[in-house]
């Protein structure tokens, strides 16, 4: 068998056009799912394209506008700003909940999301906060919400010659708050048997005005789940509101049986970590930790 | 048919030192570190990101070797088990290793000592909560982690000490 390439192009254009050149390349960020599906023989790729040489994809910044993210800065750069996980807690700490210190130390969101596992941490708190995905290619870019992004286990809207390069995070409306819990058996190196995230906006009295509810792994792709925010949005969390969202999360939720936990366990616990994402969401907006 | 493909050269700083090197395009710099450099410090555990038995540090910041492409080291400085030691004088963190006898067949005490390394450099007065956490990534079959944990802290209090 021919040898493995390595390219590292150091502009957009230059990864499309190696993109087309070899429609078996695939793209590599920090490689921590990439490498070992390599290793295993899940992935057979001809060339391993780095877009880590590429500026835009391994900075990112923080304006009024909100937050661009290049899709291969690792997590444990992004978790080192002050001002990240003061505007967005709920993604930070989907971030910080990733593999290990080492791994954290190579992963990116922008990988996390191109991965595309239903159990993947970050895209639930980014669809939360209406974050979207600006896609290069030989067409020019388009920008799609998050939650249109993955479409099936291991699968994207990624096209032939495609590539995800920002996450774009809109800036949080005053009030506002995120929040992102999981159950895993162990406290820390595993993976969620349930996610979920919550966002949402208060008015000054403390009622509930906005809300987005996201879960994961209870289903091939994140679920965004209406009816709980509905449940949430006018209300100040009391316990009927906090009830009626849990419901509809545990409703909205279509798991799998499988080693980490039984569809019947997870539909409960979708219920519960919605409940409780949402309390500590409320809790954050009204200025609290 | 085959095609030969020539092998990559990658220009790089290796503990302070530049080094040259040949790879593959798939190759690890795990593997390179090891067969192409000599440096067998850094261990093999896994291979998949879980041990932290292969952990470096490249531009400053951890990384498990495995999932590192050797060819990404062009450029890139990587510190490794065998530059933790300063002009003879072993770490602090490999020193209290000796002093708790904190490994038995030594395996993971590279990674480990490197990750403890790079916790000290972020967090230099940790608390045992984020010396647990912060390590979680590195994995021990023999001794155990309560020793490692004990050697950690001791550290990071003699490093406060010679700063204050």
């Amino acid at each position: 068998m021919s040898a493995i390439r390595y390219e590292a192009p150091t502009s957009i254009p230059d990864a499309i056009r190696l993109m087309q050149a070899d429609p078996a390349a695939t793209v590599m960020a920090g490689g921590t799912d990439l490498l070992v599906q390599f290793r295993a023989g899940i992935k057979r790729p001809s060339a391993f394209i780095d877009i880590k040489r590429i500026p835009d994809l391994v900075r990112f910044s923080i304006d009024p506008n909100g937050l661009t993210l290049g899709a291969a800065v690792s997590a444990a750069e992004l978790g080192e700003s002050v001002e990240f996980k003061r505007l967005w807690p709920g993604i930070a700490e989907a971030a910080a909940l990733i593999g290990s210190t080492q791994i954290q130390g190579r992963g990116s969101l922008g990988g996390n999301l191109c991965n595309a596992s239903p159990a993947a941490d970050t895209p639930c708190p980014l669809i939360v906060n209406h974050a979207d995905c600006v896609i290069a290619g030989p067409e020019g870019r388009r920008s799609i919400p998050v939650e249109q992004f993955v479409i099936a286990p291991g699968k994207t809207v990624l096209k032939a010659g495609e590539f995800l390069v920002t996450i774009r995070v809109p800036r949080p409306r005053p009030i506002t708050a995120d929040a992102y819990l999981r159950l895993t058996p162990r406290s820390e190196m595993d993976i969620a048997v349930v996610g979920c995230a919550v966002s949402l906006t208060l008015d000054t009295n403390g009622v509930c005005t906005a809300a987005r509810v996201a879960l994961a792994a209870v289903a091939p792709t994140p679920v965004l789940v209406p009816e709980a925010a509905q449940a949430l949005i006018g209300s100040r969390l009391d316990e009927d509101a906090l009830s009626r969202a849990a419901a509809a999360a545990s409703a909205a939720a279509r798991p799998i049986d499988d080693k980490r936990g039984t569809i019947v366990y997870r539909r409960q616990i979708a219920g519960v970590l919605t409940r409780r994402a949402a309390a500590i969401a409320w809790r954050r907006a009204k200025g609290g930790n | 048919m085959v095609t030969e493909v020539s092998r990559i050269h990658v220009d790089t700083t290796i503990n302070s030192e530049p080094v040259e090197f040949l790879c593959d395009g798939s190759q690890s710099l795990l593997s390179a570190l090891r067969d192409e450099v000599g440096l067998t410090g850094t261990k093999e555990g896994c291979s998949t990101g879980d041990c932290g038995a292969c952990s470096i540090l490249l531009d400053g910041r951890l990384v498990p070797s495995c999932l590192v492409l050797a060819a990404e080291a062009q450029g890139r400085s990587v510190t490794t088990i065998e530059g933790i030691a300063q002009d003879g004088h072993l770490h602090p963190v490999q020193q209290q290793f000796l002093q708790h006898a904190a490994l038995q067949c030594g395996i993971c005490t590279p990674g480990f000592i490197v990750a403890a390394k790079a916790l000290l450099d972020a967090i230099p007065n940790p608390t045992e909560t984020e010396a647990r956490y912060w390590l979680a990534g590195n994995l021990c079959r023999c001794t155990g982690y309560d020793k490692i944990i004990r050697a950690v802290m001791d550290a990071a209090a003699e490093t406060q000490k010679a700063t204050v």
